[in-house]
């Protein structure tokens, strides 16, 4: 299949993308400026800001634990996918597959879960 | 139904440069017109869901007021905060605006139409892997938000943007794992074949009398369904899941630094990605730009040329309307719980609705004894479920006794303290008692 069917995207995106990067350079043009020091500083609802934000950039390692999980499962989409397209072909043998495909992730997803990775405190 | 105005695959990417320049702008226009729309229409209907007019001035019925709004921003100071990264803070709104714009290419809008005389599709473009187009866009969007919040730097931005980031993509993996059953049944990825796959109806006999079904796969597939939508409303950060921008914790989450045009493209890039997945929606589950089955009986017409256009932006309305219904009606959750929700609820709960959706779908075409193995082990799965099925943790009652408090700290009240009733709501009851003697009486 030749690339044509994807050139309209890239015109919807260069389409976009001008139009976003003209607001965000007319901006500063079309607003006033009325320079005042409490306003460039930190929103911190009117207390004084604290000089890092969040505790130094620190943040909870429960993040990071997402962000991997997520990776984990995306993975096992990304596999899903095409069995699913050509599921009708493949029949029983497709099937099969993907039960021993899915138990062994779910294998890690239990592990994860006994373990409190999914608990947010 | 007549399949034959229904494009195929293979009709795509024959477009004259003019046309494709036709209808990028029409999409675009398209996009930034239902965002206005769309945030007048949520204003208004929460309005009255609440015992207000909503925005009633600006124009016919207050149509104009979300233009006027988008307006006013443009002559708002654009502030750019002295600790903030400036090139990333800059970026951090084009990278959401642009994804959003973007996911929305490979919408099917309507069948074949003639535009100027050329013959075409009514959707931008089509691809073997379409919905994954929409997807990663999605995921990329998320560079956007958590970005924005990073280079702000400041403390609300920055948690807002993280757990706008940690909902997103814990989300998008139920999002992802729930329009697998549609994929199977549909047997391609591309939107246009989604569409067609569900044309037509399926004939079945209940209760002795032949009754045709229309063949929308939020029928068949209604937990698919429903775990779509969820996890669409949690996608798209918006209430009861509104947690990155939960004003009583965080302010405004990871916009709270950003004014004018760059704000309000976060804005409209949040608007497009409603109108995004409840067209997504709107053409995995909901028959895409056919007219509903009562229509196209009564009309053999319904589906040609510039009508489908209607019935895809009244069924987006309808998704639409949904949205603003859960924001007037539910409570926000609490962060834990949305991501319990979505990681041990939504997520188990797909997986083994795949197996179902394959194993059925296996069974129906193979020799007896596959078919008994298979339910047989369907048995089994679900006997493991019952047995590991995860209990209650006991919690303990919170204690209700006063805690022992240093000498001269300040005194704080019995957790199982009764109030006493109001002076208010005893002349009240006392006037409803009697109701011949005035209520002033003992004053």
């Amino acid at each position: 299949m030749s690339l044509s069917p994807y050139v309209p995207i890239v015109g919807l995106f260069a389409l976009a993308a001008a139009f976003a990067l003209f607001s965000v350079a007319a901006a500063p043009l079309t607003g006033p400026r009325r320079y005042n020091r409490a306003k460039l500083d930190a929103y911190e609802c009117g207390i004084e800001p604290t000089p890092q934000a969040a505790g130094g950039g620190k943040f909870p390692v429960k993040f990071y634990l997402t962000a991997m999980l997520f990776i984990v499962f995306d993975i096992e989409i990304i596999f899903l996918y095409p069995w699913a397209v050509s599921f009708n072909a493949l029949g029983l043998f497709g099937f099969v597959e993907m039960v021993l495909f899915i138990g062994t992730v779910f294998v890690a997803y239990a592990y994860v879960w006994r373990r409190g990775g999914l608990d947010w405190d | 139904m007549n399949l034959a105005e229904s494009p195929k695959l293979e009709d795509f990417g024959h477009d004259v440069w003019w046309i494709i320049l036709i209808k990028v702008v029409g999409i675009f226009a398209f996009l930034v017109v239902m965002t206005l729309f769309t945030i007048w229409y949520e204003r208004k209907v929460v309005g009255r869901m609440q015992h207000r007019p909503g925005p009633n001035r600006v124009g016919p019925i207050g149509l104009l007021q979300s233009l006027a709004d988008g307006l006013k921003l443009a002559f708002k100071e654009d502030i750019m905060p002295k600790l903030a990264d400036k090139a990333v803070f800059f970026i951090a709104p084009v990278i959401s605006t642009v994804c959003a714009f973007t996911a929305f290419s490979i919408m099917p809008l309507g069948g074949m139409v003639s535009i100027f005389g050329e013959r075409t599709p009514l959707q931008l473009t089509d691809l073997p892997v379409a919905v994954l187009l929409v997807l990663a866009c999605g995921g990329l969007g998320i560079y956007g938000i958590v970005l924005g919040g990073w280079a702000s730097g400041s403390t609300y931005p920055l948690l807002g943007g993280l757990r706008s980031a940690a909902q997103m993509i814990s989300y998008e993996v139920a999002m992802g794992l729930s329009i697998v059953a549609v994929f199977m049944t549909a047997g391609s990825m591309s939107t246009s074949e989604i569409v067609a796959a569900q044309a037509n109806g399926s004939q079945q006999e209940i209760f002795g009398s032949t009754v045709t079904l229309p063949g929308w796969y939020f029928l068949m597939l209604l937990p698919s369904f429903l775990i779509y939508f969820i996890s669409a409303v949690g996608e798209t950060n918006r209430a009861p899941f509104d947690l990155p921008e939960a004003e009583s914790e965080l302010v405004g989450g990871f916009h709270t630094e950003y004014s004018s045009l760059k704000f309000a493209l976060f804005f409209l890039a949040e608007y497009i990605n409603m109108v995004t997945v409840s067209a997504l929606c709107t053409t995995l589950f909901l028959g895409g730009w056919r007219a509903p089955a009562p229509i196209t009986t009564w009309w053999a017409g319904a589906n040609e040329g510039w009508w489908p256009l209607l019935w895809f932006t009244v069924k987006v309305l309808i998704l639409l309307f949904v949205f603003v219904w859960l924001r007037g009606t539910l409570p926000r959750l609490r962060y834990d719980q949305f991501m319990r929700f979505g990681w041990k609820v939504l997520v188990p709960i797909n997986l083994v609705w795949i197996l179902l959706v394959a194993g059925v779908r296996v069974a129906a075409n193979a020799d007896n004894t596959v078919r008994y193995a298979i339910y047989g082990g369907f048995a089994v799965l679900l006997v493991g479920i019952i047995m590991f099925w995860p209990a209650k943790k006991q919690v303990e009652p919170a204690s209700i006794a006063p805690e022992k408090l240093p000498e001269g700290s300040f005194p704080i009240p019995p957790m199982d303290l009764v109030v006493p009733p109001s002076p208010r709501t005893k002349r009240i009851e006392h006037a409803a008692a009697a109701p011949s003697a005035t209520p002033e009486q003992g004053e």
